[in-house]
């Protein structure tokens, strides 16, 4: 059995790494710190995978979430990579 | 209290008192076990010297010069005559004992040990570490060095040291005083401390054996002065006066060489009466006693527990303006109301600021004085306190009324009391949601209970078997906007639960709908006036002639408290209930609801239509009409069913629920065969013949046929003894229309109880194999396992009411165990969510700032508006617009 990439199951929302250039006009047009924005663990399997594709991802790296919404099709989600491991 | 934040606390940092601290900020050595002279005055150098604060008005802090408000309290202290333990210390101190030497102080490890120990330690800061670590990490260094039988330094033979709760530490059976245990502390160096999780900088071992005790100030043990002019002093002051006078006597006997038993013992007593000034509920020790028997309330009784400062004075807080009583129901209330009484209303005041527009009708106010009449005798607000700008509170009485009406000017505050049309929050505990506190607005009635329409019993889940509520009087222009706006009963309607009304006709509510329009009955004139006479309506609905008098038909009646342009269609309660086909299934008149321009041309109203959770034209109503015509709806709908009950009279008795003998006796034969058939199950699984159903054991299938088996003759009975209860049947319109109960409760008074359960399965717990001892062990058969064949009605056998009994009990745990699980996971929930905000911009954020959701909910919808869950109700929408066509 080949290494099985979580991003591609069905129920694992889709995750997109924001370009560095992009980052800043990202927090501008949300309007919000970079250090405000909800984290996401290093340990993540969903980085895991990501790290695969791009290579190694520094903290504070912002990454892009859509979910399947019942009410609104798709939502946006932004979190950004913390290195800080969650209990 | 104005204003933000004005302290933030940057560092908190735990350390223990030295008694070089404890005597730098004493202000007294307090030696006198005494507390006032005969003259009332406090002795200096006794429990109350006037260097510790002020209590009594007139008199000045001998420390800081301060009168009775402006003393902050100041400490002095006790010195003691032999040290004792601190009680709440026994644990490290044990602990330290076990693992430094009793000779030469040095923690019981090798200087290797030390060495590697120490690096780990040193990576941990005191100041910005975990406490959590540092402690599990010194545990196991302690353990490690308690084991060493002999000082690795100057290798001492060790003794274990046994701690004799509460407080006493012996070696090999011999006591070790505390003059000992402070020495041995005082050995241990500096540099071993750390493994301890002891900062060195703020904390020494010895300090946890008491030389000085600190004396708190007067301000936190008052004593209180009787109506008899006696003194009586605080709980804290009566144990300081124990331990000055017994550190006295010790004193005096080691001073004068007496025998040490007669100091050992004095000792002692010193040491229980610090331990119980601490804690007196320390285990092992009676508590100490106030002369009526009353275990005293010391230091630790004063924190701990749910009557404690915590829960009690900080998380908990008391409030004015509020009141507390029974609730009872009040039919002619708007659910926007609340019935006060009197009594509570005169107490509960409304603060108005004179101006000059205001001013003649404030001084109106004022001059009826605090127990205001009509000629009539009823109720009008009068006013309790006036409040002049320099903050001076006027007492008004009957007397002193009319001359203070002529004194106020503007810019005084008026206490006005309660009166009609003031809005107030009303609530319910515990509350669980948010319409456990709704804003109502006032009725002065008599009485002593709080009244309010029955409607509102759903979101407060309240019903009038004794329950109380609060009432709360909001006291500032800002709130009683937010409360007319936003927390009315009417704006709470809708649920954010479900997306649905929580507000709607209840029980009789739904009873009276039903008969109303169920089958679109004629109502003479006199039936139809009574009824309308309940609401508020300008014009009769259109009559029919018969013989040449005026009849009016029930949902031309119902129709008059429908808002005109409502276009509505769904089904009733009344056929999608019903698992098997429905009699008015091919009726659509019964059927269908159908509501066109506001008049409603068939269907039935019942639980589908008005009731709370589900009212589909309350949920119509609100969407088109907005908060207020749904809140009139209510009320309006509501007063029509008591009018109609009125007139028609509604009730049950156990005659209603009479079968001719013939289905009785179809009844038994039915539960007879039932276990004749469960007997021949039960013997082709003894015989073995049984076969397994698919992935199920013998036995299981055994179980489950015997109950489809003795679950379908259940069933049988009910449509038997339905048969001939029909729609007319007061409890089958009860249960038809969603009022109260359901037909499965019905068939149980008339036809059969049935099955019993625990979990899911039959009875089968008790004694030794078997439910009761009635039976044989071993039998499985259906009466053996709590198949009850009786009726309610016929009454119960003494067997069957045992089984009852089992399976009645399975409920009632439920609930037991069901609400304390679930009511702690809530406030888990409301903790973690209580200061996240919703910003204009949809964003749910902390107080910190950082995003929990970019758009509430990831779609930006309040669940309050949104139908049932879903964005729109295209069905409706549908309809709507189609019949607004016509009409036009």
């Amino acid at each position: 059995m080949g290494k099985f990439n979580v991003l591609q199951h069905d129920l694992v929302p889709e995750h997109h790494v924001v370009p560095k250039k992009d980052e800043d006009k990202v927090l501008s047009e949300i309007g919000i710190a970079r250090d405000l924005l909800p984290k996401i663990s290093r340990s993540d399997p969903a980085i895991k995978a990501l790290e695969e594709i791009h290579g190694p991802l520094e903290s504070g790296t912002i990454i892009k979430i859509i979910r399947k919404s019942p009410t609104m099709g798709y939502s946006v989600y932004y979190r950004a990579i913390s290195s800080e491991v969650f209990k | 209290m104005t204003g933000g934040i004005s302290k933030r606390i940057y560092r908190i940092q735990f350390a223990l008192l030295s008694p070089d601290e404890i005597r730098k900020m004493s202000q007294v050595k307090v030696i006198t076990a005494d507390t006032y002279d005969d003259d009332g005055y406090p002795i200096e150098r006794g429990l109350m010297d006037l260097h510790m604060g002020v209590i009594e008005p007139g008199l000045k802090c001998a420390t800081c010069g301060g009168k009775v408000d402006e003393c902050p309290g100041h400490f002095g202290n006790i010195e003691l005559a032999m040290p004792v333990v601190h009680v709440g210390f026994i644990k490290e101190i044990k602990t330290l004992l076990d693992s430094t030497c009793k000779s030469c102080g040095r923690i019981k490890l090798t200087e290797d040990e030390i060495n590697s120990y120490a690096e780990r330690f040193s990576q941990y800061s005191f100041s910005s570490s975990d406490p959590e670590i540092i402690g599990l990490m010194s545990k196991k260094v302690t353990d490690e060095a308690s084991t060493r039988m002999v000082c690795p330094h100057c290798g001492t033979q060790q003794i274990k040291i046994i701690l004799d709760k509460p407080t006493t530490f012996r070696e090999e059976g011999i006591k070790v005083t505390p003059k000992e245990i402070r020495e041995r502390l005082e050995r241990i160096p500096d540099e071993d401390l750390q493994f301890f999780g002891l900062n060195n900088e703020v904390a020494r071992p010895e300090w946890m054996v008491l030389t000085v005790l600190p004396v708190p100030p007067i301000n936190v043990r008052p004593s209180i002065t009787l109506e008899t002019g006696e003194r009586s002093e605080d709980d804290l002051t009566h144990k300081l006066v124990d331990i000055i006078r017994i550190s006295q006597r010790l004193r005096e006997s080691r001073d004068n060489g007496s025998p040490q038993l007669i100091i050992e013992d004095l000792w002692d007593l010193l040491q229980f009466h610090v331990t119980t000034y601490f804690d007196n509920q320390t285990a092992g020790i009676p508590p100490a006693r106030h002369r009526s028997g009353r275990a005293l309330k010391t230091l630790v009784q004063r924190l701990k527990g749910k009557e404690g400062r915590f829960r009690s004075n900080l998380s908990g807080k008391r409030v004015n303006f509020s009141a507390r009583t029974v609730i009872s129901p009040e039919p002619f209330l708007s659910i926007n109301e609340v019935g006060v009484p009197e009594k509570a209303a005169r107490e509960l005041t409304v603060p108005v600021t004179v101006n000059i527009f205001n001013i003649d009708h404030v001084r109106e106010l004022v001059a009826r004085g605090p127990e205001a009449r009509d000629s009539f005798g009823k109720y009008l607000a009068g006013v309790n306190y006036i409040i002049r700008p320099d903050g001076r509170r006027i007492k008004l009485t009957a007397q002193n009324a009319e001359e203070n009406a002529k004194r106020v000017e503007p810019g005084w505050i008026v206490e006005r009391q309660l009166t009609e049309g003031d809005i107030v929050l009303f609530n319910r505990q515990p509350s669980l949601h948010r319409m456990s506190m709704m804003g109502h607005t006032v009725r002065i009635l008599t009485g002593q209970t709080f009244r309010f329409n029955l409607a509102v019993c759903t979101p407060y889940n309240a019903d009038f078997d004794g329950d109380e509520m609060n009432l709360h009087i909001v006291q500032k222009e800002e709130a009683r906007a937010e409360a007319r706006i936003i927390m009315k009963v009417q704006e709470q309607i809708m649920s954010p639960r479900f997306g649905g009304p929580i507000i709607g006709g209840i029980h009789d509510h739904i009873t009276a709908m039903f008969l109303l329009t169920h089958g679109n009955p004629l109502y003479t004139e006199a039936q139809t006036v009574h009824m309308l006479s309940y609401i508020k309506v300008d014009h009769m609905p259109p009559a029919e002639i018969v013989d040449g008098k005026r009849y009016y038909r029930g949902r031309d009646i119902f129709s008059l408290i429908l808002p005109d342009g409502l276009n509505l269609k769904f089904a009733s309660k009344l056929c999608s209930s019903a698992k098997e086909k429905c009699e008015f299934e091919d009726d659509p008149l019964d059927k269908e609801v159908y509501i066109v321009n506001g008049v409603m041309t068939h269907g039935t109203i019942d639980e589908a239509a008005v009731g709370s959770f589900s009212g589909e034209i309350i949920d119509k109503i609100f969407r088109k009409y907005g908060s207020e015509e749904a809140g009139k709806f209510i009320d309006n709908m509501t007063r029509l069913g008591v009018g109609f009950l009125t007139g028609r009279g509604f009730s049950t008795g156990i005659n209603d629920y009479d079968i001719p003998d013939s289905a009785i006796a179809r009844i038994d034969e039915i539960s007879l065969q039932a276990i004749e058939r469960t007997e021949k199950l039960v013997e082709a699984y003894r015989a073995g013949q049984l076969q397994p159903a698919p992935g199920r054991s013998v036995e299981d299938t055994l179980e489950i046929e015997v109950l489809s088996t003795t679950g379908a003759v259940r069933d049988e009975s009910g449509k038997i003894a339905s048969a001939f209860l029909g729609l007319s049947n007061p409890s089958v319109i009860m249960a038809r229309s969603g009022a109260r109960a359901k037909m499965l409760n019905i068939s149980e008074v008339a036809g059969m109880v049935g099955q019993q359960s625990v979990r899911g399965g039959r009875l089968n717990r008790g004694y030794y194999n078997r439910t009761l001892p009635h039976f044989k062990p071993d039998d499985i058969g259906a009466t053996a396992r709590g198949f009850v064949k009786s009726s309610y009605k016929q009454g119960l056998n003494p067997l069957e009411y045992f089984m009852h009994s089992i399976g009645g009990r399975e409920g009632l745990v439920d609930i037991a165990v069901r609400t304390s699980r679930s009511g702690y996971m809530q406030r888990r929930l409301i903790n973690a969510f209580e200061d996240l905000k919703v910003d204009e911009s949809l964003r749910v954020q902390d107080t910190v700032g950082a995003v929990i959701q970019f758009k509430y909910g990831e779609d930006g919808v309040d669940p309050t508006r949104s139908e049932k869950g879903e964005t729109v109700d295209v069905d409706y929408l549908a309809f709507d617009i189609e019949n607004q066509k016509e009409v036009e």
